[in-house]
C-alpha cells in the first residue's frame, strides 16, 4: 500500500522533510492549521492559545488515557497566509529540546495541496530521540491494551 | 547463516510488541512471557527468538533459567524509527482531510 505521507530523514542530519499531498484546496489545508478548534480535532490535542500570526504563540495540552497532562507551545516567527509559517515546537517538561519548524503550503490545482514540513532539531541526536517517540509511545499503547486484556481475564 | 532481521519486521507484529512491553517492565523466562499469550509455547518462542536476533532482546543466564530483558541499544538504526514515524503523521494527515473534507461539503 502506498502512503502518502513521506517522510525523508537521512543519517546524521539534524533534520526531518515531510512532504504530503492533500485532496484539499491549499486554503482548506492552511485553515487546519490556523482555525483552534479544526487544529483540536486532528491533532487530538486541546488548544489552550494559538495567536497566528508574526510575533505569535501557541500553547497546547494533551491528556493521555490514564489523564496525564503534557503541554507543548511555541513561537510563530514568520506567518503568511496560505503559503507559509515558521514556528518553534517544545514539549514542556521534557528533555526533547526545542525544534523549529518550517511549514510550507504548495496549491497543486484548485482542489490538491502539498505540504512541505521541515523540522531541525538542536543536534543530531535530539532528532534520532525524536524520531524514536512514537515507536516507544506504540510499545506503551500495546501495553496498556495489555493490561486491558489482563483486567478481562480477572 | 541466520538472517538479520530489521527492527521494524519485528515490532509489526502485534505478539512481538506486546512481549517487548512485557519485558520492558522485568526481566522474564519464556515460559513466564508465553502464559500471557493464548498462542502455544513454540510460536511464543519463535516470536521471542526473532526479537532476539534483531536485538531487541537479550539473554540472560540465571542458574538454569534463561531470562529475557529489553535491549534499548537494540533500537539504533534510524531508519528503522522512520516507518513508525512516517504512520503516525500519515494517521494525523489522514484526519485532517477528512476533516477538512467535511468542511468543504458544509460550505
Amino acid at each position: 500500500m502506498e502512503f502518502k505521507t513521506k517522510v525523508k530523514a537521512e543519517n546524521d542530519k539534524q533534520e526531518i522533510l515531510i512532504t504530503r499531498e492533500f485532496d484539499l484546496p491549499v486554503e482548506l489545508l492552511f485553515k487546519a492549521y490556523v482555525v483552534p478548534e479544526f487544529v483540536e480535532q486532528w491533532m487530538g490535542t486541546k488548544v489552550l492559545k494559538l495567536e497566528s500570526k508574526k510575533h505569535g504563540s501557541y500553547q497546547f495540552e494533551t491528556t493521555d488515557p490514564k489523564g496525564n497532562k503534557y503541554g507543548f507551545n511555541g513561537v510563530i516567527h514568520e506567518f503568511i497566509p496560505n503559503q507559509k509559517i515558521i514556528r518553534t515546537f517544545e514539549m514542556e517538561y521534557m528533555s526533547f529540546g526545542v525544534q523549529l519548524e518550517i511549514l510550507e503550503f504548495e496549491k497543486l490545482t484548485d482542489d490538491k495541496s502539498q505540504l512541505h514540513k521541515k523540522v531541525i532539531y538542536e543536534s543530531v541526536s535530539r532528532r534520532d530521540e525524536n524520531l524514536k517517540l512514537p515507536f516507544v509511545q506504540g510499545i506503551n499503547m500495546a501495553h496498556n491494551k495489555l493490561q486491558e486484556v489482563a483486567k478481562n481475564l480477572n | 547463516m541466520k538472517l538479520r532481521r530489521d527492527v521494524f519486521q519485528a515490532i509489526a507484529d502485534p505478539t512481538r510488541r506486546s512481549i517487548i512491553a512485557l519485558v520492558a517492565l522485568q526481566t522474564m523466562t519464556p515460559t513466564a512471557i508465553a502464559e500471557h499469550f493464548d498462542s502455544s509455547r513454540q510460536t511464543i518462542s519463535k516470536h521471542i527468538q526473532i526479537l532476539t536476533e534483531c536485538e531487541l532482546l537479550e539473554q540472560e543466564q540465571k542458574g538454569r533459567e534463561i531470562y529475557y530483558q529489553l535491549n534499548p541499544k537494540g533500537m539504533k538504526e534510524v531508519a528503522d524509527f522512520i516507518e513508525p514515524y512516517r504512520k503516525m503523521w500519515d494517521d494525523r494527515f489522514n484526519k485532517l482531510e477528512a476533516l477538512m473534507k467535511k468542511q468543504q461539503s458544509r460550505k
